[in-house]
């Protein structure tokens, strides 16, 4: 029960759901056309093929978006884990095409060996397979208005299972020399582009990742190398991994000073915000679509890149009570979550929002909070409010960006 | 006492230094070392106390030339009003006004905290038709250039490594690490 929550007036009763999941199993079920495909038990099906592939009747994309980014379709997702190839990208000078006997890792700088790896040398190292989200720091576009959908809001988010060698293992391969403080990572694209790392990151649980969900990353994810910074900002977790420079200062990046930085109503500028805080976004209901009087399951996603999410609350009487969705385990440090809460919709119009509170007590803030905090113009880094849906009477689920 | 499997023990001792060599102070040597010249070709970056800087020099007028050429397409005339954003040519803005107002225009001039990351990035990462191949003389030239419109260089200047050191630029004193700014909530 929610510490906030003024009681609990949807709580599901188990026969209320049987109920109202078989009408949706009847209604389901006779809207199934028939006679349009072959029925299956009395053909033969396909054989093996070297490449599994989606059924024909499923159609699920990323949206391709700004000519830089192409948004992970949150709703059309399941469970934590995004497949490969609907994982979000954001890149600053396109997809290299990398031939992995091409490429080389250095590192260097403030070590006492300069080293270098291929590919296959870096996976002779004990590896380390964790799962966790990766968020672009700029994630909140609702561009279509009302009818923004949930990976229109924050798409920017994706979670893979993600396997490589500790950065800490080749550090120390190299060896550090005393005045070692920060790490510059660099990456093999077109823009070079490179981010500062603080080196207790580095030694802490970053990764040089070579696999994402079981099989070689993706291109657009940083074949064949990347670095993986669990909960840090997306742009730090360089793609295309080339190059690690051991230094006693930030080499103050284009992508670490002119962007990715946030200017303060207080008259500075906040610089190496690294750490995603907390956020949670119900995926459904979401515009566009139209429900139905009745058992619904809210369902949505929530992280916090400083730790688990301890809990995430659900409002369905537009923020007056919260109460405490469920949470799909394992709940993993710095990983999306999937929640879920039964509602039963009585036909009235009303707003349905959602808040994440990870486990160091961090509350996902209110829009109004946010801009009255850093300034009606802040954004879009590190923008992470409650994002609420109004339920018409009519059943049509709009975006509430007011929260 | 028998020393029946002491071959048997010495025969595993590579092992046991490679499995312990994960946890302790020992190292696996698998990475290839790696000569200063190697190092020399692929470190291109460049810190605000001037390391990684490279020799060389370009004019003003040489940048100006550059710029119409290879830059304007993207970043408008003089810097300004081109598809990709302006550069150059807005005034001065406190952080609080850009926290006010996301439509203020963030420029060389009014919130780059150092001249090397502006060379470093051009440098690395333009034109963004044929990047990363501007000569170092080039690199400094349209650095000058832009640094000039932002009334930082002066128009018959050089822009060298010495130069760019002694470029302070307006918007540095701004910038502070996350974790000295009081935190949201």
């Amino acid at each position: 029960m929610s510490k906030v929550g003024a009681g609990r007036p949807n709580k599901l009763r188990r026969r209320d759901f049987l109920v109202g999941s078989a009408a949706g199993a009847a209604s389901l079920a006779s809207m199934t056309v028939k006679g349009i495909e072959a029925d299956p038990t009395k053909v033969q099906g396909a054989g093996p093929s070297n490449l599994g592939q989606r059924s024909s009747f499923e159609s699920v994309e990323r949206l391709p978006a700004f000519n830089v980014v192409s948004l992970t379709p949150l709703e059309k997702l399941h469970g934590t884990i995004t497949p490969a190839d609907l994982h979000f990208e954001r890149h600053h000078a396109g997809v290299p095409d990398i031939n992995p006997a091409n490429h080389e890792l250095l590192l260097h700088g403030m070590v006492e060996r300069p080293l270098k790896w291929s590919l296959e040398t870096l996976k002779r190292y004990p590896s380390v397979t964790r799962t966790c989200f990766i968020e672009c720091s700029g994630n909140y576009f609702p561009r279509s208005g009302d009818l923004s959908l949930p990976h229109e809001i924050c798409g920017l988010t994706s979670q893979s299972e993600w396997t490589g060698v500790p950065l800490a293992t080749l550090l120390r391969e190299a060896g550090l020399r005393p005045n070692a403080s920060w790490v510059i990572a660099e990456g093999s694209d077109a823009a070079v582009l490179n981010r500062s790392i603080p080196l207790e990151k580095a030694l802490d649980d970053a990764l040089v990742a070579y696999a994402q969900n079981g099989e070689a990353i993706r291109p657009a994810q940083g074949y064949p190398m990347r670095l993986l910074l669990p909960g840090w900002e997306g742009n730090t977790n360089v793609k295309w991994l080339r190059r690690l420079e051991v230094t006693d200062a930030p080499a103050m990046s284009r992508e670490e000073t002119s962007k990715y930085t946030e200017p303060l109503l207080n008259g500075t500028v906040r610089q190496f915000s690294f750490h995603i805080d907390a956020r949670s976004i119900i995926t459904s209901p979401s515009a566009p679509q139209t429900i139905e009087p009745g058992w619904q399951e809210i369902r949505g996603l929530a992280w916090s890149g400083k730790g688990r999410v301890a809990r995430v609350e659900v409002s369905t009487d537009g923020g007056k009570r919260w109460q405490e969705a469920t949470l799909q385990g394992p709940v993993l440090p710095k990983a999306h979550t999937r929640f879920g809460l039964p509602w039963r919709w009585d036909g009235q119009a009303t707003e349905i929002l959602s808040r994440a509170v990870d486990e160091n007590g961090y509350v996902q803030p209110t829009l109004r909070s946010i801009l009255k905090e850093r300034g009606p113009g802040s954004g879009p880094y590190h923008f992470n409010p409650i994002t609420g849906w109004r339920i018409m009477r009519d059943g049509a689920v709009r975006f509430s960006p007011t929260g | 006492m028998s020393f029946r499997f002491l071959p048997q023990f010495i025969a595993v001792l590579p092992l046991l230094w490679s499995v312990t060599a994960g946890a302790g102070e020992e190292r696996f040597n698998l990475g290839v070392a790696v000569s200063p010249d190697e190092i020399r070709e692929m470190a291109i970056t460049v810190m605000p106390d001037g390391r990684g800087l490279p020799v060389g020099e370009g004019s003003v007028a040489a940048g100006e030339a550059l710029y119409a050429e290879a830059c304007a397409n993207c970043h408008g005339e003089a810097g300004q009003g081109g598809p990709f954003g302006s550069l150059t040519g807005e005034p001065s803005y406190s952080p609080a006004e850009f926290a006010a107002n996301r439509a203020l225009k963030k420029t060389i001039g009014n919130y780059w905290p150092y001249a090397t990351s502006v060379f470093d990035y051009i440098r690395r990462a333009m034109p963004f038709d044929r990047p990363g191949s501007l000569t170092n003389d080039e690199a400094y030239a349209v650095t000058g250039y832009l640094l000039h419109l932002e009334g930082l260089l002066g128009a018959r200047e050089l822009l060298d490594r010495e130069r760019i050191l002694e470029i302070k630029m307006p918007a540095q004193s701004f910038f502070v690490p996350a974790e000295e700014v009081e935190e949201i909530q």
